[in-house]
């Protein structure tokens, strides 16, 4: 079958950076799914963007749909022939529904009983047809994040203020927002015209001729390639941030990197608002000698050629002496604010409604940090841990954090150096905040790691007390990332001591004090424990242990990550035994039973079987090397005790009825398989484990 | 007609870059509105923005608007922040479809030539959540200065708009310090031998201490009762102009109670909802009013407006 290339450009005012990626790919795939969802064949999908266009490009789409053959059930035989043979009205009336004459029917045989059949052939038709129905739909079902109208009720991302949609050489006249396909195309905004397109293959090049580089690829390469020449040309280091460059890349369509000088008085202001000056407010590279010195340069990437890029680049420093300038201004004004006087501005800042102020905060942290510092019995220095968490979050009281909030903890160890504060106090401020994102560094000293793992719980669980919790996609609040920052500092050698569960715990109980829990607490401690356990499971799968066993070990008790998933490592390594499926069964046996258990104790003088006696005396074996187990911090060894008892278990299910009509005797065997259960189950939820039938 | 400052920008005053924007926006068919009367914080808030952006009647208007931002004063000490500055606005609707062209255009006429800067537009969406306004738009960059807020407004008083307006804000003292080659606001020429701080630097300095030192917080508390009071009871006979003024009032009076300290976290939340609702109730009122007179300004009943 003959096919031709397809080409959709849907021509925007300029597209948020941050959109475009994201766009463009659902562009290519809904396309592509409507292609294939109306039988026609096509190749390769290339997707191209700019800040002004949205393009997808599908090599060899098939001119006609591909026909569709269909079989169609009709009536059963018995009620479709007439006791003659001959064909009866229900069978006619068949026929006829289905375009077709009684001769045209088949008869088929389905689980014993013939059937009617029509085979239905519905030639395919025009691609071009096809693309003038579904294509609006197709434009009409991307989804943005946010949407505008400009004059009807048609919504974008940003107005669209041309098509153009070609099929081979072929125009199709698709209409959209009031708007007709054709094949023109506009040029860079200055530097380029209107011009035809006249096939897709040349789409990229007829583009480039007009100083428009359609390929994202392509212009992030160019960027980075006249980066890496200036680099070379002053013999410079450029960081570059890759959120930063992906932007850059989608702010422009013809790229030309150049530089600027700032004053070197400036270099004095901390290099993190230099840089965040830079980025945030100019998008601007910054600049570092061969050692990672900062230089009073910047790089930014015009819109455009080399024309007047003297101008350019006057204007731009401009730009920065004013916006400098200010950051300076902060900086210099922050210093002067006491770190007492800004503590005491946090109680006008609000936290979260409902939540009270960010002072309000303060407290409840530096009290957790203590209870866990305490429980966990970490050396640590009791007045600097108070200091730290009294002044951990000062700084949001400053300019600076007003203007950049995510120099938050980082301007605060700044400050706090600045007012002669100890220096792992100053540390400690903007460790707190770490991990800020998923991979991000953890605290590397136990104050910032007390503190942070207090003020992010401290955030989730006054969330959950307020019956806040992320659902879907939905966390406003940045919850999970916080919960998963918690998991992640746990995890971290120095961290492995302190027990989750005691910081749930402890978190609750100051906003139980403030007041502050509008949900049950015991509620809440339970949704905390599942919200946490969720997060483990997420990291257990990253480190590829399988489903079942991830189920077992949060089956268990939950209060060391580190151990769980030690323990998750152990039970992946006994997969492997073929012994592990005896020991599973046993386990989950006596399981099963206790459940039914009440909580009568065990009275050794009441077994009656040999058997108990040796079960209840491997208990007693396995409970001693257990707790030496537990001494030494090694669940291989954990799961050494447990399989003590595992012969005996065999041997009394051989040889024992538990369920005897004998009351006391019932009860009495009931209570030695709880005991049982309580020390399995500490391990792991056993019957969660699966083995191949 | 003008020279040349730096490499290629035109030496303009400020009366003459407000002379030239009148001039391009007045051949687009503009009505030159002036500014108006009662204070405000924005120019979208003259009511020849607010209010016309409202129903389905066209409407374009350009207009200078000295707009006051009590706690951005700085005493008349900062190059760059001032308790009042001034915005030269603009509003189109419906929007015409090369709106963008003739935005730029306007940028020419201000002697940027496109080629020989980097003019960008980069996402910026706007909200006046205390009018229940938002739009999406840009900020756009001439060489990485925000010269222009180019905002499709998408709610006015807390409705739907439709059709949607098209609102352009130059910020016109960046402009000039940009184009007369100045660190610093008041070293800016308004006019030959007249700069902008002997205009404006005794009045920056006496509202910034006004508003940081002297005023009467209990006074402006019953100030702003008392405006809200006028503006409901203006309301309730249909006089949706005059309510509008008390409602800029209150939004002024807020401002200058906000920029004291005045008033407290939980209060804040309280404040700017009264004048959000006055807002919205005064939106309504307009397309009401606008409707009872027929909806004058669409001249062609069949709904396209040129």
């Amino acid at each position: 079958m003959s096919e031709r290339d397809l080409l959709l450009e849907i021509g925007c005012e300029e597209v948020p950076a941050r959109f475009i990626d994201g766009a463009v790919q659902q562009l290519g795939d809904k396309l592509s799914a409507w292609l294939t969802e109306n039988r026609i064949q096509h190749g390769a999908v290339k997707t191209y963007a700019t800040p002004r266009r949205l393009t997808v490009l599908i090599h060899a789409v098939a001119e006609k749909q591909a026909d569709k053959e269909e079989e169609v059930r009709g009536p059963a035989a018995r009620i479709a022939k007439t006791p003659d043979g001959g064909w009866s009205k229900a069978a006619e009336g068949f026929a006829r529904k289905n375009g077709l004459t009684v001769d045209q029917l088949t008869l088929k045989e389905v689980k014993g009983e013939t059937y009617v059949f029509a085979q239905l052939h519905q030639p395919g038709e025009e691609t071009v047809a096809q693309l003038l129905k579904g294509l609006p739909e197709v434009i009409s079902s991307l989804h943005f994040p946010k949407t505008m109208r400009w004059n009807d009720r048609t919504r974008f991302i940003r107005p669209v203020r041309w098509l153009v949609c070609l099929f081979g050489e072929e125009v199709v006249p698709v209409e959209w927002a009031g708007l007709k396909a054709g094949n023109l195309t506009r040029g860079h905004r200055f530097l380029g015209q209107e011009i035809a397109l006249t096939t897709p293959e040349r789409y990229v090049e007829d583009l480039r001729g007009q100083y428009v580089l359609a390929d994202v690829e392509e212009r992030r390469n160019l960027i980075l390639s006249q980066l890496r020449q200036l680099e070379e040309t002053h013999n410079w280091k450029i960081p570059v941030d890759k959120g930063l460059l992906d932007e850059v890349t989608h702010l422009v369509e013809y790229p030309t990197a150049f530089y600027g000088t700032f004053s070197a008085e400036y270099l004095a202001v901390p290099r993190e608002v230099l840089i965040t000056t830079m980025r945030e407010h100019q998008r601007y590279f910054p600049v570092e000698d061969r050692s990672g010195q900062l230089l009073p340069f910047f790089v930014a990437v015009r819109n455009g050629d080399s024309n007047g890029l003297e101008n350019v680049a006057k204007g731009n420093e401009k730009v920065l002496r004013a916006r400098l300038a200010d950051a300076r201004f902060f900086y210099d004004e922050d210093l002067k604010l006491p770190i007492e006087e800004a503590n005491a501005k946090l109680a006008n800042i609000v936290y979260q409604e409902e939540l009270g102020s960010v002072g309000d905060r303060i407290g409840r942290i530096g009290e957790v940090a203590r209870i866990l510092a305490e429980q966990g019995g970490l050396p640590v220095d009791r007045s600097k841990l108070d200091r730290a968490a009294a002044i951990c979050k000062f700084d949001l009281a400053t300019q600076m954090v007003g203007e950049f909030p995510e120099l938050e903890g980082i301007m605060g160890s700044h400050y706090a150096l600045a007012h002669g504060e100890d220096a792992e106090v100053a540390k400690a401020i903007h460790e707190h905040y770490l991990p800020r994102f998923a991979g991000d560094d953890v605290p590397q000293h136990l104050l910032g790691g007390l503190i942070g793992l207090a003020d992010k719980m401290d955030a989730i669980a006054a969330s959950f007390g307020i019956g806040i919790q992320p659902t879907g996609s939905q966390d406003p609040y940045g919850l999970r990332r916080k919960a998963a920052g918690i998991v992640q500092i746990l995890l971290s050698p120095s961290f492995q001591s302190l027990s989750l569960t005691a910081l749930i715990e402890a978190a609750v109980d100051q906003l139980a004090q403030a007041g502050l829990l509008k949900v049950e607490r015991l509620e809440v401690e339970r949704d905390l424990l599942q919200f946490f356990a969720l997060r483990l499971k997420a990291v257990m799968q990253e480190m590829e242990i399988r489903y079942d066993v991830i189920e077992a070990v949060l089956g268990g008790e939950l209060s060391y990550p580190a151990f769980i998933i030690r323990k998750a490592q152990v039970l992946m390594d006994q997969l492997d035994r073929d012994a592990f499926k005896l020991e599973v069964e046993g386990f989950t046996r006596v399981a099963n039973l206790a459940a039914k258990a009440d909580d009568t104790a065990v009275t050794a003088d009441l077994f009656a079987d040999p058997a108990e006696h040796s079960l209840y005396e491997a208990l007693n074996r396995a409970k001693t090397e257990w707790e030496r187990a537990k001494e030494n911090d090694d669940p291989g060894a954990l799961y050494h005790a447990l399989m003590i008892m595992v012969p005996e278990i065999h041997q009394y299910f051989d040889q024992v009825m538990v369920m005897v009509d004998d009351e006391t005797v019932r009860k009495n065997r009931l209570a030695l398989l709880r005991e049982i259960t309580s020390l399995t189950s500490a391990f792991a939820a056993f019957e969660h484990v699966v083995f191949p039938s | 007609m003008f020279k040349k400052t730096w490499g290629v920008v035109y030496f303009m005053n400020m009366q003459q870059m407000i002379k030239q924007l009148q001039e391009f926006w007045s051949s687009q068919g503009c009505v030159l509105v002036q500014p108006y009367d009662t204070e405000k914080g924005a120019g979208t808030l003259n009511p020849m923005t607010f209010l016309r952006a409202l129903g389905p009647e066209p409407w374009k208007a350009a207009y200078v608007e000295p707009s006051r931002r009590p706690a951005d004063g700085r005493y008349g000490e900062n190059p760059n922040r001032l308790y009042q500055h001034h915005q030269f606005q603009v509003i189109l609707k419906p929007v015409p479809e090369n709106i963008q062209e003739i935005y730029l255009d306007s940028l020419k006429a201000l002697g940027l030539d496109p080629l020989q800067h980097d003019i960008r537009f980069v996402e910026d969406n706007w909200e006046n959540p205390t009018f229940g306004a938002a739009g999406l738009g840009w900020e756009v960059w001439v060489d990485g200065m925000e010269a222009t807020q180019f905002t499709y407004f998408q709610q006015v008083g807390s409705m739907d708009v439709e059709p949607v307006s098209v609102e352009l804000t130059y910020g016109l003292e960046r402009l000039a310090l940009y184009i007369q080659d100045k660190e610093n606001v008041y070293e800016l020429e308004w006019v030959d031998g007249v700069k902008y701080g002997d205009v404006f630097q005794q009045p920056e300095y006496e509202h910034s201490k006004y508003t940081f030192e002297i005023s009467d917080k209990e006074w402006l508390f019953q100030l702003f009762d008392q405006y809200e009071r006028e503006a409901k009871r203006a309301l309730e006979e249909n006089l949706v102009f005059p309510a509008y003024d008390y409602a800029l009032k209150c939004s002024h009076t807020f401002n200058l109670l906000d920029a004291r300290g005045a008033i407290s976290v939980t209060e804040r939340t309280g404040y700017i909802g009264r004048v959000r609702n006055l807002s919205r109730r005064i939106a309504r009122a307009y397309i009401e009013e606008r409707e009872k007179l027929g909806f004058p300004l669409l001249k062609d009943k069949g709904g396209e407006s040129k």
